[in-house]
């Protein structure tokens, strides 16, 4: 480890940030291409693989399931953490009662509307941890922050989340994702810091 | 320096790893009593580069990490990892005209292909006639005066020289009595007047900046009719 000595830290420090993240006001973009254009007409919400009850919801169907007030701290790979986010959402725990997960699955994979995909254990999905997100701070969601419908897992890396989501998918092994197979961390706990695949 | 709010550093590496162009380190500085603080910085040298990595660094000036590097004397070390990214990255085997839009320091992981591009010129076209020396490059720059321009110099003398390349700036704040070129914020037309040709060809977009100016000219370029799927982004906040 390098010390640099002459270096005077300007941030404050504080328990609430994982090691290597700072606290930042504002709300950053990050993703990997444009941003895409979702009609809420068309747009739906499909859930797959390993379920009794397989079923895709249109926009209007999907708001009539009960929501939650989620108010969490979210912390970007690339350092940035957000304190006490508000958000809106469905509890992943009500969408596994409504299409009725099988014993099977391990994993969810979250598929997104460019075609991007996330990797999630399934424990880090039930008990409270995720949502479907409807809304951030009492309004829609903007597109360039993933709506209409973004994935909520707070408890990890902010790119698990994955943005303009269509489609939950269970399945009974690890199929890493799209961040996953290019260097990033498979899990992404930001209090481990797992920010790259040695980590 | 590069441009008037930009530094260019150069580090050893005493593990030095090869990357590809496009991709980022992180760099850590740690204080005395362990705090930490760790921020990204892409590339600008070339693959080809062995052993060194050159970063172009924007101060920002109540920021903490920049104005760090810049003040930051000759033979002193930093921590960095890297390195990363394996989505925002170009080589010369990837077929098809390339389109860079860079605004500001966005600059810098183009400049790092650009490089890459030109230590290839020289060498025999494939099998299939491919081959740097034939290879169409769009370099657009938007930049808030002439002076912040980064790599000036070297991409009048790249440009001079390839004649498959071309740079287009546009200066959006205090342009010169004497600049001729654009003096407005990238837009669609100026979009569709120089990549109109490009529209429905198998060219890579590469586009590169502040948050803002990247989700404007990426939604012009959809509009423009470009294809989803062969533009890559990378944001680097603000
Ligand atoms: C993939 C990637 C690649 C990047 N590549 C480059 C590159 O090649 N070149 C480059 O220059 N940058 C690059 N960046 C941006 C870089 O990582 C840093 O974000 C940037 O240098 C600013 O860091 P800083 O520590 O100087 O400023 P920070 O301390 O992070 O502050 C950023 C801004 O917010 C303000 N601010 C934030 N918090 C506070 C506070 N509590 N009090 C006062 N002001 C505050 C500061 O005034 C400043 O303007 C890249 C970013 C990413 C994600």
């Amino acid at each position: 480890m390098i010390i640099n000595d002459d270096f005077i830290p300007k941030r404050k420090t504080s328990s609430k940030l994982p090691p290597g993240q700072y606290e930042e006001r504002g709300f950053p973009v990050l993703s990997l291409g444009p941003t895409p254009d979702i009609d809420i007409n068309t747009w739906k919400l499909e859930v797959t693989g390993l379920v009794d009850n397989p079923i895709s919801w249109t926009w209007q169907e999907f708001n009539k399931l009960s929501k939650e007030l989620i108010i969490k701290d979210i912390h970007c790979v690339t350092k940035w953490s957000k304190f006490d986010s508000k958000w809106e959402g469905v509890p992943m725990q009500e969408i596994f009662n409504i299409v009725k997960v099988q014993p099977g699955p391990t994993h969810l994979i979250a598929h997104s509307y460019d075609g991007y995909t996330t990797n999630l254990p399934i424990e880090d999905i039930s008990n409270g941890k995720a949502w479907v997100a409807t809304a951030y701070d009492s309004d829609e969601i903007e597109a360039e922050h993933g709506g209409p419908a973004r994935l909520l897992v707070p408890h990890l890396y902010f790119w698990k989340s994955a943005k303009w989501l269509n489609k939950l998918e269970f399945v009974d092994r690890d199929q890493p994702g799209f961040w996953e197979t290019r260097g990033y961390h498979n899990y992404g706990d930001p209090w481990q810091e797992q920010r790259y695949w040695n980590d | 320096m590069v441009a008037d709010n930009v530094m260019s550093l150069t580090f050893s590496l005493p593990q030095w790893q090869s990357f590809k162009a496009g991709q980022h380190y992180d760099i850590r500085l740690t204080a005395p009593g362990g705090y930490m603080a760790e921020r990204s910085y892409s590339i600008a040298s070339s693959p080809e580069d062995k052993g060194i990595v050159e970063y172009g660094v924007q101060l920002l000036e109540d920021g903490e990490v920049s104005p760090y590097l810049w003040k930051l004397a000759e033979g002193k070390q930093v921590e960095m990892r890297g390195p990363i990214g394996g989505h925002f990255i170009w080589d010369v085997s990837v077929p098809g005209p390339l389109i860079l839009i860079g605004g500001g320091s966005g600059m810098v992981p183009l400049m790092s292909m650009l490089r890459h591009h030109a230590n290839h010129l020289d060498d025999p076209p494939s099998p299939e006639g491919f081959g740097e020396a034939k290879r169409e490059i769009v370099f657009m720059i938007s930049a808030r005066t002439y002076e912040h321009i980064l790599y000036r110099r070297e991409l009048e003398r790249i440009g001079s020289q390839d004649r498959n390349i071309n740079v287009v700036a546009t200066i959006t704040d205090n342009a010169p009595e004497s600049w001729s070129g654009y003096k407005r914020r990238i837009d669609k037309e100026m979009l569709e007047e120089i990549l109109g040709k490009y529209k429905n060809t198998d060219a890579k977009t590469f586009i590169c900046g502040p948050t803002p100016f990247v989700e404007a000219v990426a939604k012009h370029m959809k509009a423009l009719g470009f294809k989803s799927s062969d533009i890559k982004t990378e944001r680097f906040g603000g």
